[in-house]
């Protein structure tokens, strides 16, 4: 297979490598780059595990290759703390015990975030469905929906919260 | 100063979670996070057949895929003597087929690479020369004389396909009071299926296996709910002295009972790893967890109720046929081959009860017990509380009136069942009188009434359920001969800071925040200043892991004795300090003072730094302590739950309006991570409920083997629970809690199906098994002539 350069933005950072033509984009930030906060839950793009911002869109980093992340700017959870300020994403998911075994969290609070970007008032039916491609197995998603509430007030009371830019998922 | 220390958090407080900080920020440290120099990757050849003879295995060509180092078969295994392994229900599973499968997705032949990519063109590279067989998938034919015999391998002691016959209870006094019944009362009776489901945690199974050849140490991250547990099963397989065994279960992205055994892929992994002397990686991907990896239910259930005119029960008779799959890999205690099912007379006063349980081998994956069944008491509580409800229709009753009438009362605790249960304690009514109250019920049976005159089809179904959860005393429970006690060690620094460290393991239930609030509480502090560690065999405690909601019962326990054992010494310590006598001191949270003289006292804080500085010089320098703890019984949480559903008469989709929960786990230690494994618990009710099923076709091929199948709830199939509680608490319990981890999967899915039979009773269905479909409701419509376009 054919081998190629890439030139990619992780969380501010630029990044160089050579990938394969076949790698998983989730497989090069894990594997590649050990930035293994963002993980694999299934095998046929259900779960969103994986799910991380491209170029400001919630994207499921196991259904795009590598490559495709050419000049791209992505954000990962591990790019979500701000010098030693959480993200109120962060701080909703802990305060309202949105997470148990930690595993969908990632995911889980990158797709949130988007779904703020481009609707940064939704009601509890928006956020559902909002985040109805991310798939948790301890929560029941109740506390889920209250961390995203508890974020979306934080960041329209607050000061613009320093999320990396984008056009937000469609 | 003692007021400052009643302000701390402890226990009952809804403290936030201590692991939060690392999952938030994507550090937390799962299996497939761990990676090591040098590390290889194996990956596993699967048989697409559910039965045939395998004629030949040719590994050449994969031996020609860059990257790829081994191909390891059955045969190769077979001359280590590792081909074969024992299960936790005394059955032997093949790690890879020697000379046939038994069922699709089964292991072949693993495949070590330098990459994950590799490997798996590796996996495709294999050349496996099949010849199928006859398949046996459906369990009832299992038993035909012209049913293939599926395990040759045991042939010797087991003929047939049948792998037991268990029974409990007194059949002949049963038998006796349903001749009685069928005389001058009236009996019920009903088939029900509990469907075939998988626990399907988010993150799969997998390990990492590190064997150093110089030291004879073996490592092997794993996912694993039972390190301990594990690292002694390897041993005995492997041959490997027990101390040169160091299993570490790092975080682990939930488990619900899909990680309690023992895998062929962490065996291939190790022999592996011993074999190339690189550690090995194997992650399964998510079909591969779904197919071949512990399943749960799948019981065949006929039950039979006796009462009276009024509804007053009297016996319950249940016979059930178990599907097992092709090896008896059910993880449950050894005396129990059904678990823990013949908790099946629920809540209710039964004079006498039978139970028996035939279970067979099928060309399907081994499994059974998983999925918070607590040992098979989502199958026993569904089953009576179907019955209940089915008896309550029969006569033309309330449900909630019948369940009231037939309740153990709360006087009659600690209560001795017809098959031998001691029920610690409970208060049925009280539970059941908050749901209704909490859901206005009555309100709800009105608006049911006016709506079925509308011919709008509504339906309010309820689940009064007694889990059993703690296993257990050692005396009757041992998993592969280990009795089933728990453990804590707690050791206090010189600044008075904590490490703990527990035999079970969390899977994401908040066990580094809750122990450390059962500590904290005990001796005075913040759980802030307790650190509790588990996983790591080599420096945990032995324990038996986490499963079942055994964790609080039995490792909790642990934890409150130990932490009092190091409160016992600490007073020694303060005695000696103060100058008086042990019987003078008094104990508030975090200080000991003198009876009389509160100003004369001494914290926790100086104890300890007394206890390594200036020590009675009869006493033992440090403080810490240890306490393994055997439970005298298991803990009996309950719950009363009530479901609200709407059904659309166009399409059989079925809408959950409210589901209320009550529980009670007695004592509670965080009513916010209880609150959470509630709500995680009740999706995982509705999903059997609505949702999943693992069928498998004629030809034993699996129909839902991956999430675009299976289908996990999403937030947009998951109702806003409503929760509320009572405090019963165990009086055998150190702290009075119990567990409750699994009630709400226990209670819940029998809540949604009465309420959608209650929709549909007044037009003459009496059962549904579950999952309720669109599909499957929607066909009843038609049939009653109930559908609307």
């Amino acid at each position: 297979m054919s081998k190629h350069p890439i030139s990619v933005t992780i969380n501010g950072t630029a990044y160089e490598d050579t990938v394969d033509s076949r790698t998983l984009l989730v497989h090069w930030i894990r594997d590649g780059l050990h930035l293994t906060g963002t993980h694999i839950g299934c095998d046929t793009t259900s779960c969103g595990a994986c799910t991380i911002l491209v170029d400001g869109k919630a994207t499921k980093s196991c259904t795009m290759f590598a490559v495709q992340a050419n000049g791209r700017q992505i954000v990962t959870v591990e790019g979500l703390e701000q010098g030693d300020r959480l993200h109120p994403m962060q701080e909703g998911f802990h305060e309202k015990h949105a997470l148990q075994c930690g595993y969908c969290t990632p995911g889980m609070m990158m797709a949130a975030i988007a779904l703020l970007q481009r609707n940064p008032h939704p009601s509890e039916q928006e956020i559902r469905e909002g985040i109805s491609g991310n798939l948790c197995r301890c929560t029941g998603y109740v506390n889920i929906v209250r961390a995203i509430q508890y974020a979306a007030e934080k960041m329209s009371a607050s000061e613009p919260v320093p999320v990396p830019a984008g056009e937000g998922d469609d | 100063m003692a007021s400052e220390i009643h302000a701390h958090h402890g226990l009952g407080e809804p403290y936030k979670r201590k692991e939060d900080a690392r999952f938030i920020r994507g550090q937390g440290t799962y299996v497939d996070d761990v990676q090591l120099p040098g590390m290889l990757y194996g990956d596993i050849v699967r048989s697409p057949y559910a039965h045939a003879l395998i004629r030949n295995i040719d590994s050449s060509e994969a031996m020609k895929v860059p990257g790829v180092v081994a191909v390891i078969t059955g045969k190769d295994l077979e001359a280590a003597g590792l081909a074969w392994m024992p299960t936790l229900s005394a059955d032997m599973e093949a790690v890879l087929a020697v000379d046939r499968v038994l069922y699709q997705m089964q292991e072949v032949a693993f495949v070590v690479a330098t990459s994950r990519y590799a490997a798996a063109d590796g996996v495709a590279a294999v050349d496996v020369d099949y010849e199928p067989l006859p398949v046996v998938v459906d369990p009832k034919k299992a038993l035909d004389p012209e049913a293939p015999l599926l395990r040759p391998d045991k042939k010797e002691k087991q003929p047939t396909n049948q792998i037991y016959h268990w029974e409990t209870g007194d059949e002949d006094a049963t038998n006796a009071a349903f001749a009685e019944a069928e005389r001058n009362g009236v009996v019920i009776k009903q088939d029900l299926y509990i469907p075939r489901i998988h626990p399907a945690p988010i993150e799969t199974c997998g390990c990492v296996a590190n064997y150093h050849k110089a030291t004879g140490k073996l490592t092997v991250w794993l996912t694993s709910q039972a390190p301990h547990a594990h690292r002694t099963l390897f041993a005995m397989v492997a041959g490997l002295p027990e101390h040169r065994i160091r299993i570490i279960s790092p975080d682990v992205g939930g488990g619900f009972g899909n990680k309690v055994p023992i895998y062929p892929g962490y065996v291939c992994a190790v022999v592996a790893s011993v074999t190339t002397g690189k550690p090995v990686k194997w992650i399964e991907d998510r079909s591969e967890n779904i197919g071949s990896t512990g399943f749960a239910r799948d019981y065949h259930i006929h039950a039979e109720i006796a009462a009276d005119k009024d509804g007053m029960v009297n016996a319950l008779r249940v016979h059930t046929l178990a599907d097992h799959g092709a090896f008896d890999a059910a993880a449950q205690p050894t005396k129990f081959p059904a678990g823990l099912f013949h908790i099946c007379t629920g809540s209710y006063d039964f004079k006498h009860a039978f139970v028996d349980v035939d279970a067979v081998h099928t060309n399907k994956a081994p499994g059974g017990i998983a999925y918070r069944c607590s040992f098979r008491v989502t199958e026993a509580s569904y089953l009576i509380e179907r019955m209940m409800d089915t008896l309550a229709h029969d006569l033309g009753k309330d449900p909630a009136q019948l369940r009231l009438q037939n309740f153990i009362k709360p006087e009659a605790f600690p209560y001795r069942s017809a098959l031998n249960w001691t029920f610690d304690s409970g208060n049925y009514e009280g539970a059941l009188h908050l749901a209704m109250k909490n859901i206005d019920y009555e309100a709800l049976r009105q608006e049911q009434a006016e709506k079925r005159a509308r011919g709008e089809l509504m339906g309010i179904g309820i689940s009064t359920f007694t889990e059993i959860v703690g296993a257990g005393p050692g005396k009757h429970f041992d998993i592969a001969g280990i009795q089933m006690f728990d453990s804590c060690e707690v050791r206090v620094h010189p600044t008075g800071k904590v490490l703990a460290r527990i035999g079970v393991q969390t899977q994401g239930q908040g066990h580094e925040t809750t122990f450390a609030q059962i500590i904290a509480a005990e001796l005075g502090l913040s759980p802030d200043d307790v650190d509790v560690e588990h996983g790591d065999t080599d420096t945990a405690p032995y324990g038996l892991g986490t499963y079942a909601s055994r964790s609080t019962p039995v490792a909790g326990a642990a934890t409150a004795l130990a932490a009092r054992k190091v409160r016992e010494k600490a007073k020694k310590i303060a005695a000696y300090l103060l100058e008086v006598g042990e019987e003078d001191l008094e104990w508030e949270p975090g200080r000991f003072f003198v009876k009389g003289a509160p100003a004369k006292g001494k914290t926790i804080q100086d104890l300890a730094f007394a206890a390594y500085t200036n020590c009675p010089p009869y006493l033992e320098p440090g403080l810490e302590a240890v306490n393994y703890y055997d439970p005298p019984n298991l803990t009996y949480p309950f719950g009363a739950y009530i479901c609200v559903v709407d059904i659309d008469r166009g399409t059989g989709m079925v809408h959950i309006r409210r589901f209320m929960a009550v529980d009670d786990c007695g004592t509670v230690i965080n009513p916010m991570v209880v609150e959470g494994q509630i709500h995680g618990g009740l999706t995982q009710g509705l999903a059997p409920a609505m949702y999943e099923e693992l069928a498998y076709d004629a030809d034993g091929n699996i129909l839902a083997g991956n999430f675009q199948d299976y289908l996990i709830p999403t937030a947009m199939e998951t109702p806003l629970w409503e929760t509320d509680r009572t405090v019963t608490p165990s009086p055998h319990h150190p702290i009075g809690a119990k567990g409750v981890g699994e009630s709400p999967t226990v209670g819940a899915p029998q809540a949604i199906v009465n309420a959608v039979v209650d929709a549909l009773a007044h037009v003459g269905v009496r059962h549904i098994d579950m999952p309720l479909t669109p599909w499957k409701v929607w066909n009843i419509l038609k049939e009653k002539g109930l559908t609307s376009d």
